[in-house]
């Protein structure tokens, strides 16, 4: 079975289209965490990971309404809700640590068995158990933002280094910049859904990352290898078009097979992967959709201003400068 | 290199036995208590229910220097050892981390309280001088006053709770008499006499050490009384009330609650050693070892409080009171009664632990129920299987015969990457599992790219030969280059990051390496072979 054989789609000329989705998605992306900065929110929605607090899940063994937990809990400050869509709550509080001899788990537990009994092994009955907590410090939390930002673009630099001697500048800059674009369109989304930030969720992002380098990787390593052979009076337009063309195939199975597998890990893996799962199937459409309409216009424009002046080609251009500038565009002069 | 088709297949075979072997080792690996470990690859806590805790050196009290906190988190992190040892998990995970920090993870724990407890003895040690309860009888009253000030309603406890109506009605009364039951004290009459006296209501008498003692139904209470600013006000100057170690409780169903100096007499880094022995009448006693400038001070104060009580406090958890017979110098001994050795042991090694210079606070607590983390695997290895069914038929659908050697490389990919994260002695966690998802994606991708690249040259009317030539050696170059560049990110983000990311990092990077190897490696070996066996072959099923 094959499909998009021969492709012969004008991606490059599609680009100011493409580059009007990319604005758009990240103008809403950034505005939103503007917004909500602006009003004190945080512009990212970040979980206790990052502010420090803690988080108890309770389960409940029969159903139960949020109100009746609000009734038993008591306490005004307590974010409760329900997680997934089972009988399990989440209750979310600010405060970390010991308070009056007790951890915010015993709090809970205790604030809990006013209305509902617990339940103990080796005894029937009980309403609720204790499924999961997470309990952060503040300064565990701020740590950890600062560690993941240094983690990204510490990478970035990286990558940056390793492309340029594996390719060239202009490769290695587009290719960064599209994985950049993907990250701050993900990221846009968690803050315009308001999506909280965990440590699942910077996994997420990383994955995202490392899947649109891949991706912008493969179609450029295309142009690389098309950019050695002659030219035949073909443009770099037409070579970027043909690579991306070329690869389509593969993008778009490789895409469907590993999104064949997240979407069954959204069916199927419960409500503890659901929201990492989702950044995960976001994030690498996003990615697809950058390594064909963003890297290669952005490596497009960077050619487009910095030409690359290699001692052959400036020979040809001085024999041939005025001819060619009269045919083509300044940007697509470059032949070897 | 590796030229020769059988040189190949053997390596193959090889790498995927050995795997096979270390998965199996694994699996059948005994922990501690002789029971099977019943895992290929080590799970993660949030896999598999445990608890993990993140303990950082408290500087607020007295700032260290590099080296004295260096000092202070290796003798800590060997008394946490030591600790957890006690806890009887099996394969307990104690690790320093950065340079200040230490991490406990305990799989499979599930009373999160004892774990924490038995974490943060190991803390710090003062020696606090017991005040007799009479010493209070002066602000008795106003205290009483003040706290009914505060909680008009729990002054008087069985008329108000009941009295609410609510769906779990009929569960809360049920449960508020087996409170009155359990708390036994609380009659009728007593009740009355709680509504002008909320605080000694609830004290249930005196114990043999001079604590009061407080029913384990009434402690919630209590403890909320003394956290009252007005109450702590009303306390005489520099004393305070501390809680006892429950696991040291004389009395059942009961707290203790001590009154005593909140300035100590001497804290644990003045203690230079503490060992359990036995007297010449073989009773166990606690001999201890203080420094001779501290000794020099404790001989004034134990002198200046011949027959007074010395609370050990450990955390602000009282763990016993000694009676100080004499001034004691750097020597001092510590009789224990009818107590067992055990018990001495443990009296010292709660002095040993204490000998720190700062106490040990929990920064970070994850803990997840047996429950949630085995229907998180189950629920996994739905999706897995289900995920994996669906690439597989992509793959054969798509590719055919071409698809199905894909596949077994892909199996082979599986065995070699668990194999090499069981051989790391990696753990999977939750994070870890998005990078095996990813590398498995990077590994199809690998022989989608060369297997499209081969179709092209075939389109290009090459020999199939040639065009498989051509098609890895052309694909290789760009599988490459994403392979480094993954792993570089891997690389940056184990040494900058914390637990989870560095799982996450190491997973990743396992499967990138195997990704490659079976992608490039097995998929064109098994690819040579079928081309091998028909030498004439007209065409590829592709």
């Amino acid at each position: 079975m094959r499909f998009f054989q021969n492709a012969n789609y004008p991606f490059l000329q599609w680009r100011k289209r493409a580059y009007l989705i990319t604005a758009a998605m990240l103008l809403v992306g950034i505005g939103s965490m503007i917004y909500h900065s602006a009003r004190g929110e945080g512009w990212l929605h970040y979980g206790v990971d990052f502010t420090g607090g803690t988080v108890v899940q309770v389960s409940f063994t029969h159903p139960v309404t949020a109100e009746q937990v609000r009734a038993a809990a008591g306490h005004s400050d307590w974010e409760i809700t329900r997680f997934g869509s089972g009988n399990d709550y989440v209750v979310r509080t600010p405060r970390f640590g010991q308070e009056a001899g007790q951890d915010a788990q015993s709090r809970v537990r205790q604030a809990l068995s006013s209305r509902f009994r617990e339940v103990v092994r080796g005894r029937p009955g009980g309403d609720f158990s204790i499924a999961r907590t997470e309990a952060v410090g503040p300064k565990a939390g701020s740590e950890l933002e600062q560690r993941a930002l240094i983690a990204i673009l510490l990478s970035f630099a990286a990558i940056l280094g390793y492309l340029a001697i594996r390719f060239e500048w202009r490769f290695a800059t587009a290719a960064v910049i599209a994985t950049m674009h993907d990250v701050l369109v993900t990221l846009g989304f968690l803050a315009v859904t308001r999506t909280e930030i965990s440590l699942g969720t910077v996994a997420a992002v990383l994955t995202v990352l490392g899947y649109s380098m891949h991706d912008t990787i493969i179609v450029f390593d295309r142009v690389r290898e098309d950019l050695a052979k002659p030219r035949h009076g073909r443009t770099f337009v037409d070579i970027l078009n043909k690579a991306i063309n070329e690869t389509l195939p593969r993008t778009l199975l490789t895409v469907a097979t590993v999104m064949a597998t997240l979407v069954s890990l959204l069916l199927f893996g419960g409500p503890v992967i659901f929201g990492f799962t989702l950044v995960l199937v976001l994030g690498i459409a996003i990615g697809t959709f950058s390594s064909i309409f963003v890297a290669s216009p952005v490596l497009y424009e960077i050619e487009r201003r910095f030409p690359r002046a290699e001692k052959r080609e400036q020979a040809v251009r001085s024999s041939s400068a005025q001819r060619s500038k009269l045919a083509r565009p300044a940007a697509e002069v470059r032949s070897r | 290199m590796f030229q020769n088709l059988k040189v190949r297949l053997g390596l193959i075979a090889l790498l995927t036995l050995a795997s096979i072997a270390v998965l199996v080792a694994n699996y059948n690996r005994k922990d501690a208590k002789g029971e099977k470990f019943r895992q290929i690859v080590t799970l993660g806590l949030d896999l598999q229910g445990g608890a993990h805790y993140a303990m950082e050196i408290d500087e607020s009290k007295a700032a260290l220097s590099d080296k004295e906190r260096a000092d202070a988190i290796d003798r800590a992190l060997k008394v946490v050892r030591l600790r957890v040892d006690e806890l009887g998990v099996s394969e307990p995970v104690v690790q320093k981390s950065g340079s200040d920090r230490i991490i406990v993870e305990l799989a499979g724990q599930q009373d999160q309280s004892r774990a924490k407890e038995v974490l943060q003895k190991s803390a710090f040690l003062e020696f606090q001088i017991v005040h007799d309860y009479g010493d209070l009888q002066a602000v008795m009253p106003r205290m009483e006053q003040a706290i009914a000030a505060a909680f008009p309603n729990e002054a008087k406890p069985a008329a108000g709770a009941p009295s609410t109506t609510s769906p779990g009605g009929l569960l809360q009364t049920k449960q508020d008499s087996a409170r009155r039951d359990s708390a036994g004290t609380r009659t009728d009459t007593a009740a009355a006499a709680a509504a002008a006296k909320p605080f000694e209501s609830k004290i249930a008498g005196q114990g043999p050490g001079g604590q009061l003692l407080v029913a384990n139904a009434d402690t919630p209470a209590v403890r909320r009384y003394l956290e009252l600013p007005g109450v702590r006000a009303l306390l005489p100057r520099g004393t305070q009330f501390l809680w006892g170690v429950p696991a040291v409780e004389e009395q059942r169903g009961f707290s203790s609650l001590w009154f005593v100096d909140s300035q100590p007499m001497m804290t644990g880094e003045s203690l230079q050693n503490a060992q359990a022995t036995t007297d010449q009448f073989n009773r166990p006693i606690v001999t201890f070892e203080l420094s001779r400038r501290a000794g020099r001070r404790f001989e004034k104060a134990t002198g200046d409080h011949l027959g007074d009580k010395m609370a050990i406090v450990l955390d602000d958890r009282v763990f016993t009171a000694p009676v100080i017979n004499g001034a004691i110098n750097t020597r001092g001994q510590i009789e224990l009664g009818k107590a067992t050795m055990e018990d001495a042991s443990e009296l010292a090694l709660v002095l040993r632990a204490g000998a720190l210079p700062a106490p040990l606070h929990i920064v970070e607590e994850r803990s997840v129920g047996p429950s949630l983390g085995s229907d998180s695997i189950d629920k996994g290895k739905i999706a897995g299987i289900v995920g994996i069914g669906l690439v597989v038929l992509m793959m054969i659908g798509i590719y055919h015969f071409s698809g199905a050697l894909a596949v077994a490389a892909l199996v082979i990919y599986v065995i070699l990457s668990l194999g090499m994260l069981a051989a790391l002695r990696a753990t999977l966690t939750f994070p870890g599992i998005a990078g095996l998802i990813l590398s498995v994606g990077m590994a199809v991708d690998a022989n989608v790219l060369i297997f499209e690249r081969i179709r092209e040259e075939l389109d290009r009317g090459r020999s199939v030969r040639a065009a498989v030539n051509e098609g890895f050696h052309h694909a290789l170059r760009a599988i490459v280059d994403s392979n480094v560049s993954t792993l570089i990110t891997c690389a940056i983000l184990f040494y900058t990051g914390t637990g989870p990311i560095r799982g996450f990092a190491v997973t990743l990077a396992v499967g990138v390496v195997s990704s490659f190897f079976t992608a490039v490696f097995t998929t064109r070996t098994l690819m040579s072979l079928y081309l091998e066996r028909r030498k004439s072959v007209q065409s590829l099923s592709i």
